[in-house]
């Protein structure tokens, strides 16, 4: 009983990471309908600034906030300079510029910080709590990330349900002949879309720093697990995102810890695939499903 | 125009006859690069269909391409048949993989399609350490590699063996799939890929024309991979990762997606710009951080900047080379038919 | 018509463009001749003129895998540097090709042909990696280019009679476990023991070892890692439930820190037992510097036990960290003098014994016959086991522990074999640095 309370618990931590994860490409597809592989390499830089920040003998809180930060004008800057040019291409442009981003970035890092991992503090304790007289694996510091994502989640579900930035920001996206008839700055609004996923990311890399430690091709697990979670959450919302980090996180704790740490990838591929057989856009989606 | 299978077949002559030429000037590595290039070819070739096509993208296809090596592998060990029936099988193999994968596949759209063949090209490698007895772990397996007749002669090296094979199977591959692209599969293809309710309503089974196309592009990757196993003589979870199945598909783009010919230019920028960009970061002396990643930067430079400038891919871009330069050799035209060329632009 | 140009246009063009390529490499004369006069240096072999001594390694500088590692090639290349600024071998500089193969081992075919066929080195220096290295070793020995002192444990790089070129240089694995497995029955006998392993040969030879010595119904859980998913807490947690008192592992230094982490979590502090591969203080210390919080960095790597076949690199008394730590100081200040730059100096330092040793017109054939005539020394603890009938490098290790975030050796120096054969002390004294950092000739 213990270890299901130890495996629950830990698959709700990490999948807060891939939930944050899978946030970010769930904003960028709904603003500009991108597959952003990038987001690695976003999440990686703005990291390794934030650590850089830290190193130099800044509080943590300071580098929290300009991981975040650098984060925003990270988006915004790559929407507008590389993204903007392939917005009405082919959708598989897209995501090679995306990839091209994703190598460039990591070969850029490698360049200025060099391969060796670097160590990142945590926002609190990593120590677990006590249930029973024993710790189990959840600490504060997972609290906190657990309660960052759902805050960050429900920030946004706000801003898209109740602000005019969030109408004008879903008119942008699905309409956006209309909307520019209308007045609204479509292209504004794609930027702002990157730079809020850019945020979100930002927000996993320092979260999910600490236990991965910071070298260029340290995120890319989490890339990978963020992309699988979005899409069994469905792209369209940020519910689904988190619905979908925590089902893959869950999912993967179990495996790993009943099954052994050489099937996490074939569960993960299980999962996704069971999903998709059920609802082929993802639990959340609203498209019908397609009869074989 | 429709293209007749005589058509398909004098060109990849005419093609063979230069490569010959070729590999005999080349030297052994350089040879090594050309089979790498063959197979590269074989593997983008099979996916361009499926993704320029048919309009399924797919990011699981370096795991099918080790499908097929593995099963190269084991069945050389196994029995020991001529190489053809060897690679015959692996893609036999492969595109069985391909059936299973397209069923599911069928269902998908879009990025959820690309989700799921992410998560196949991740874990399907996992099977090697999982079945670490049969599968040989994360050290893989080693075959021998293919020994030149002996009506060759004892000194025909080994590298330019191995690039006439990879390269007859490019060929045979090339033939194959031209004239699959034309044929009535090929329209049934580009139907579904355009718009498949107009497509069902014409009588097209849609389902069962995309697992073909995924069938199809999988027998291709399995070929590939098997091919890969005569180069390298290797097959190891660490050969399939999945930035593998990424370069596939930027190869697939970077030459034009949908266009055979694009698939030739697609593999050869696989192999020659990493090459070059290796080179240049090695003719300069640079700190090392900065030298072992300027290759990779270099690589992400050029994808960026091939998407940017040339949309359509490196065929789109030499045939619009070809045209500017053809109607630039053309005396002025007086009348009408001045009138008919400028209708005949391009868009 | 136009159809039949393009796919011909895109053979022609790649033709054209793999010609441009090859043009620029070179097209050497092939081979060299015997050795003739036995005075002055001429182009003995392949790979070597008469002012230059070319080798190459493949190495991972990108990727997942390229932590720590790169630092190898790095450090090879320094120690090269420091000898070639002292005139060099025989009046020849050294010179190290790296090419790198990102742990790929489609890409290490690749460069290992490109290292041979094209670049023309005399040897094989440092291949690092178990399934990298692995698949090139036949190509290697089929062109008969000498193999040497491989990146690696695996306990595959000692036949003489398959593979004539190659060599290993570092204990193997199963070396490694017997000599720790002793240690921990000795030790702490008795108590709980469990196993953390990285899902690889690097692993499961260590367990091997290990088995030789620590009875049956010691070990009560046996966990694996895979390298690339950093989440453990899993396999940590059924270690705790098992209540072991000790936990012995294979793990890279990544992963023991992991394991330091999680062991803050669960609250769960146990003996580590850790192989020298995942145990270098300096490599540790930074991955855990953030967690430290106001305490002494090595608070959380004190106390691990390990072993060590190279002096440590804290131990400024030594003659061969002060060398090293000379050559690092001048020619790669901004890396870490950890066990990587060490591993990577004392490899090159090998290597240039026996280029020595080879004469002044080395041949391939002759620097085989070099390090087969043994009797190379260096700054490790224990000989090397180079022979007609063995190609193993290093076969032993001392036991040593963390203390003060440096590593202290606590036992003598012992051998064995990856067999049932016994561990037996060397009692033999530790070879001295040369005066000028560059071995002797001869």
């Amino acid at each position: 009983m213990s270890r299901f309370l130890d495996l629950t618990l830990n698959g709700i931590a990490n999948g807060a990471i891939y939930a944050a994860v899978a946030l970010s490409l769930v904003l960028v597809w709904r603003a500009t309908r991108i597959l952003n592989f990038a987001q690695a390499g976003m999440l990686m830089l703005t990291t390794f600034i934030a650590w850089a920040v830290v190193d130099s003998g800044a509080s943590y809180w300071i580098g929290f906030a300009v991981a975040l930060a650098s984060g925003l004008v990270l988006g915004a800057l790559v929407e507008r300079i590389v993204i903007r040019r392939v917005e009405g291409a082919p959708a598989l442009n897209a995501v090679i510029v995306t990839i091209g981003l994703l190598v460039l970035l990591q070969a850029l890092a490698g360049m200025i910080w060099g391969g060796n991992p670097r160590s990142f503090p945590p926002a609190f304790s990593i120590r677990g709590y006590e249930v029973g007289g024993r710790a189990v694996l959840f600490s504060p510091f997972d609290l906190f990330t657990v309660l960052v994502v759902a805050g960050l989640m429900l920030a946004l579900t706000l801003l898209f349900a109740r602000t005019s930035l969030g109408l004008r920001m879903r008119a942008a996206a699905f309409a956006p002949e209309v909307s520019r008839l209308l007045g609204v700055r479509v292209g504004d609004l794609y930027t702002v879309g990157w730079a809020l996923g850019s945020v979100a990311a930002s927000l996993a890399g320092v979260l999910v720093a600490p236990s991965v430690f910071v070298s260029p091709n340290a995120f890319d697990a989490v890339l990978v697990f963020g992309f699988t979670a979005a899409v069994i959450g469905g792209l369209e919302s940020p519910l689904g995102a988190l619905v979908g980090g925590l089902v893959l996180g869950l999912a993967l704790s179990y495996v790993s810890g009943y099954g052994g740490a050489e099937l996490v990838t074939l569960g993960a591929l299980g999962i996704l695939v069971a999903v998709l057989m059920i609802r082929p856009s993802g639990l959340f989606s609203r498209a019908q499903a397609r009869r074989v | 125009m429709s293209r007749s299978l005589p058509r398909n077949a004098a060109t990849a002559v005419a093609a063979g006859l230069a490569l010959f030429v070729l590999t005999e000037q080349l030297s052994e590595y350089d040879n090594l690069q050309l089979a790498t290039m063959a197979y590269y070819f074989v593997a983008v070739a099979g996916l361009t269909v499926l993704t320029g096509q048919n309009g399924q993208i797919s990011l699981g296809h370096g795991a099918l391409m080790g499908v097929g090596a593995y099963a190269t592998v084991k069945i050389q060990e196994a029995v020991s048949w001529p190489l053809a029936v060897v690679l015959l099988g692996a893609s036999l193999v492969a595109a069985i993989a391909g059936v299973l994968a397209g069923a599911a596949a069928a269902r998908l759209r879009g990025p959820y399609l690309a989700g799921a063949t992410l998560a196949l090209a991740v874990g399907l490698p996992a099977l090697a350490t999982r079945f670490s007895g049969f599968l040989g772990g994360s050290n893989g397996l080693v075959v021998a590699p293919p020994v030149p007749p002996g009506w060759l002669g004892a000194t025909f090296p080994l590298e330019r063996w191995q690039a006439w094979i990879a390269c007859l199977a490019a060929l045979v591959v090339y033939v194959l799939l031209a004239n699959l692209v034309r044929s009535g599969y090929g329209r049934a293809f580009r139907a579904v890929r355009d718009d498949e309710i107009a497509a069902q309503l014409s009588g097209y089974h849609v389902a069962r024309t995309q697992v073909l196309a995924f069938v199809v592009s999988a027998a291709c990757a399995g070929l590939a991979g098997g091919l890969l196993v005569v180069v390298t003589s290797l097959a190891a979870p660490g050969a399939f990762p999945l930035s593998l199945s990424v370069t596939l598909l930027t190869g697939v783009v970077l030459g034009g997606s949908g266009s055979l010919a694009g698939a030739a230019w697609g593999a050869a920028a696989l192999v020659l710009v990493p090459t070059w960009a290796d080179d240049a970061s090695k003719a300069l002396s640079l700190s090392s951080n900065v030298e072992a990643n300027l290759a990779l930067a270099i690589y992400g430079v050029v994808l960026i900047a091939v998407m940017l400038v040339a949309p359509g891919g490196i065929q789109a871009a030499v045939r619009r080379l070809v045209a500017f330069a053809l109607r630039a050799a053309q005396p002025h035209a007086r009348g009408p038919s001045s009138w008919a060329h400028q209708e005949e632009k391009p868009s | 018509m136009r159809s039949t140009i393009r796919p011909l246009a895109a053979a022609c063009v790649a033709a054209l463009a793999i010609g441009a390529a090859a043009c620029g490499s070179d097209n050497g004369s092939s081979g060299g001749g015997a050795s003739t006069s036995g005075g002055k240096p001429t182009a003995s072999a392949p790979g070597i003129t008469a002012t230059q001594v070319t080798v190459g390694g493949h190495f991972p500088l990108t990727g997942p895998a390229a932590p720590g590692y790169s630092e190898i090639p790095q450090a090879i290349d320094a120690y090269f540097k420091y000898v070639n600024a002292a005139g060099g071998v025989h009046g020849r500089k050294l010179k190290m090709i790296v090419r790198d193969d990102g742990y790929n081992p489609t890409n290490t075919v690749k460069v290992t042909k490109q290292l041979v066929l094209q670049d023309k080195i005399f040897a094989m220096l440092g291949g690092l990696g178990t399934p990298t290295h692995t698949k090139v070793v036949d190509f290697l020995n089929a062109s008969r280019v000498p193999d040497l002192f491989v990146s690696s444990g695996c306990l595959c790089w000692d036949q003489p009679k398959q593979h004539p070129q190659t060599f290993g240089w570092q204990p193997d694995y199963t070396v490694e476990g017997k000599i720790l497995g002793q240690w921990i029955a000795k030790e702490l006998k008795g108590k709980k023991v469990a196993y953390f392993l990285q899902n690889d040969d690097f692993g499961m030879d260590g367990a091997k070892g290990l088995d030789h010595y620590i009875p049956k119904d010691q070990v009560v859980t046996r966990q694996t890692y895979e390298p690339g998913n950093t989440d453990i807490g899993p396999q940590m947690a059924k270690i705790k439930a098992s209540g072991a008192e000790v936990v012995a592992m294979f793990t890279i230094p990544a992963y023991t820190a992991l394991v330091e982490l999680a062991g803050l979590k669960l609250d769960y502090h146990p003996q580590l037992v850790v192989s020298n591969v995942g145990s270098d203080p300096t490599t540790l210390k930074g991955l855990l510097k953030a967690f430290s919080k106001g305490k002494a960095p090595s608070a959380l790597i004190d106390g691990i036990q390990s072993d060590a076949y190279l002096p440590p690199t804290s131990d400024t008394s030594n003659d061969w960290i002060a060398l090293f730590s000379k050559i690092h100081d001048t020619y790669i200040p901004k890396l870490p003098l950890d066990g990587n730059v060490e591993y990577g100096m004392a490899l090159a330092y090998t290597f240039v014994s026996a280029l020595q040793r080879a004469g002044v017109n080395p041949t391939r054939t002759g620097i085989v016959d070099a390090i087969e005539r043994g009797g190379l020394t260096g700054p490790g603890l224990v000989p090397f086991r180079y022979g007609k009938d063995s190609h193993a490098g290093y076969t032993g290790v001392a036991t040593s522990k963390i203390e003060g975030g440096e590593t202290k050796l606590t036992g003598k120096p012992v051998v064995t074999d990856d067999g049932d054969g016994a561990i037996t002390a060397y009692e033999g004294a530790p070879a001295k640095a040369p005066a000028n950092g560059v071995p002797a000739a001869g």
